[in-house]
């Protein structure tokens, strides 16, 4: 009797024993290895654009929740800017707009996400600064949309400015830049207000709408996207000033320039392909064109595609699948779209605005 | 009778030795394993560990604040602000909820039907549906609802309610404030209910006959018999949910209170340092936790019947 529970006691202790040692064993090496040889660059072990073609889809991280850049439809389809910049990308990758994950991300997970590697892209409306680039180590691709963060108030509530919004609570999201922007303006005007923080941008816009907040501060091109869903958009308006520039572009992780390359032409194409003229229902009949600039873009001469491991025509399958700036512009946040927001900003270089791409030679 | 001492593999303390060594160095094993890969991890990614952005600048504001603070501070001193607005926020909520508790799971057992009815609907609603969906309800339906500032409704002139919180004797409560100390409190009462009612329950018949036979009043045998020894059993099941309330104020960033894991999310989101910040949350509410189990232990400890 005594024998057997000895045994018993015994037989677990040199399980366990042996599972320490086989595990530390194994975990010893690698790290002895990164510590010796990887130091300060064990980076170049990533190679994203192979494990999202074994994968056989792209993993996009998205907001979901903001007409316009990115927004799940009622036919559930994803649709937007932000969702068109990952469409391209799997064009260029598998051949297939649809080869996309898309997977909804708040405001405050999405940089961990990305960090980890849970998404392969960031393509969530996400302003572009130095301590996101530096600190967090990300990775931006240009920028897609050139945006400011605006003020929204009641019509009715006599607030004219931001000196008006003295005492007054604003509703605003957290880990956002906005938090930052309206506590740096408030701070030079030496006005003080009252910030009612919330996590969810559905909830944010709820508590405004209730009448908590006397004014709601975001990217102007999201105010102008949420005042859609509002139960009376006419009631509200946005104020003129501007309390920042946000300029909004794709992120990818930091390390992996392969990657990175691949993703920054992607959105140099679409703009490209404005600059050129060449959208996706003309795109036949610029094969035959002669112009060499316009042939080594389009693939029929050259071999630029080969440096970025893409085939030579992944221009015109991208505009063939989902368009060119212009386009992509016009059918989510401009002219036809219910937002109808005008370019400003957002138009070629070549007709006063700030998209430019570098040659493609 | 010469007793040879047995080898010492048969020796049965010098096994449980051994297995107790082997446990200790596995779960320290363990630990260090998972330290080097998240060392390895954090190396790959470039991120290096280290608490130095507590001393930059915090350049966020927060809404609600005891102590003074300008976005201008240090991250330390915005995860004060925050740490000040949880305890706040734990401290009045412990204290409502047992007056809440004790009186609802009081009135379960009152011979009253509807007094007894209205404390049974009670319990049911609130103990069976998810303190998230509860706080939204109090957030929205309840103190969003309120007339707006200019049209403040009053009682007595002492309560003032509008929109923008409660206004109570001059101290102004936000809505954010007072949806999450009226959600926890009333979440928190339904669970001490049902443990005041058990313990109640607990003591014997008999106890309540003395009482009688001696010719005390209901209301006195209750408070000078009844609840002394009920209170041995109460006791160890409150100290959880004591413990429950504490963490659950953590639900604070759902309705926008500025609580300490408000503020040390959105300093991990504005600093990438999400490891440093986890560890800081779990300490902080760890140290909560274990500072309300100590003064409940002292508590019970007086409630006991003393052995003589």
């Amino acid at each position: 009797m005594r024998k057997s529970t000895l045994i018993l006691a015994i037989a677990p202790l040199i399980f366990m024993l042996g599972a320490c040692n086989s595990e530390s064993d194994k975990t010893r090496d690698p790290t002895n290895t990164a510590s010796n040889t990887e130091a300060p660059v064990a980076r170049n072990t990533l190679n994203t654009v192979n494990n999202i073609k074994k994968r056989g889809k792209l993993i996009c991280g998205v907001s979901g929740e903001l007409p316009g850049f990115s927004f799940l439809g009622t036919d559930g389809k994803y649709s937007g800017i932000d969702v068109d910049i990952c469409r391209a990308i799997a064009v260029v990758l598998f051949d297939n707009p649809d080869a996309v994950e898309f997977r909804n991300l708040n405001a405050k997970e999405r940089f961990t996400v990305l960090q980890t590697g849970e998404i392969d892209i960031l393509s969530r409306n996400t302003t572009w600064i130095l301590s996101r680039d530096a600190s967090i180590s990300l990775d931006f691709a240009p920028v897609i949309f050139y945006d400011g963060q605006g003020i929204m108030i009641r019509k009715n509530s006599g607030i004219k400015s931001l000196e008006d919004l003295k005492g007054k609570g604003i509703c605003v999201q957290t880990g956002t830049t906005n938090e930052q922007n309206l506590a740096d303006q408030m701070r030079k005007l030496n006005v003080s207000y009252k910030p009612v923080v919330f996590e969810d941008v559905n909830i944010t816009f709820a508590t405004y709408s209730e009448g908590r907040c006397d004014a709601i501060t975001a990217d102007r091109s999201a105010l102008v996207s949420r005042r859609t869903t509002l139960p009376k958009p006419e009631d509200n308006v946005i104020l003129d000033e501007l309390l920042s520039s946000e300029p909004l572009a794709p992120a990818v992780k930091q390390g992996d320039s392969q990657w990175t390359d691949l993703v920054t032409w992607v959105v140099y194409t679409l703009i490209k392909a404005e600059e050129l003229g060449i959208n996706s229902q003309n795109l036949a009949k610029f094969s035959t064109n002669t112009d060499p600039n316009i042939k080594r873009f389009l693939g029929t001469e050259g071999n630029l595609g080969e440096g970025l491991g893409l085939s030579n025509d992944f221009a015109a399958k991208i505009i063939k699948n989902v368009g060119n700036y212009g386009e992509i512009y016009d059918r989510n946040l401009g002219k036809n779209s219910q937002l109808n927001l005008a370019r400003n900003q957002n138009r070629l270089w070549t007709q006063g605005g700030l998209l430019y791409s570098p040659p493609f030679r | 009778m010469t007793h040879s001492k047995p080898p010492l593999w048969r020796d049965h303390r010098f096994w449980q030795i051994i297995v107790q060594l082997a446990a200790v160095i596995c779960a320290i094993l363990i630990v260090v394993i998972l330290g080097l890969n998240l060392n390895r991890n954090l190396q790959q990614l470039g991120i290096k560990f280290g608490f130095n952005f507590l001393q930059q600048e915090a350049s966020f504001d927060i809404g609600e604040t005891i102590l003074s603070y300008q976005p201008t501070d240090t991250y330390t001193r915005a995860l004060l602000v925050g740490l000040i607005n949880s305890l706040r926020v734990a401290i009045a909520g412990i204290f409502l909820t047992t007056i809440v508790g004790i009186t609802a799971g009081i009135a379960r057992l009152s011979d009253n039907w509807l007094v007894r009815n209205i404390s049974l609907v009670y319990v049911e609603i609130f103990r069976n549906t998810p303190l998230l969906l509860q706080l939204f309800f109090w957030y929205f339906a309840v103190f969003l609802s309120l007339p707006n500032v200019e049209h403040k409704a009053s009682v007595l002139g002492l309560i003032k309610f509008s929109q923008n919180g409660i206004e109570l004797l001059g101290l102004n409560f936000s809505p954010e404030f007072s949806t999450l100390l009226l959600g926890l409190t009333f979440y928190t009462a339904s669970f001490i209910a049902e443990i005041v009612r058990g313990g109640i329950q607990s003591v014997a018949k008999g106890q309540w006959e003395a009482g009688r036979s001696l010719g005390l009043k209901p209301s006195l045998i209750m408070r000078l018999v009844v609840l002394p020894q009920a209170l041995r059993v109460i006791v160890p099941p409150l100290t959880s949910q004591y413990l429950n309330l504490a963490k659950n104020s953590s639900l604070a960033i759902a309705i926008g209170y500025p609580d300490i894991y408000f503020v040390a999310s959105t300093t991990f989101n504005q600093t990438g340092k999400a490891v440093e910040v986890m560890l800081l949350i779990m300490l902080t509410y760890l140290t909560f936790s274990l500072i309300i189990s100590f003064l409940m232990n002292l508590l019970n400890h007086t409630v006991q019947i003393q052995e003589k």
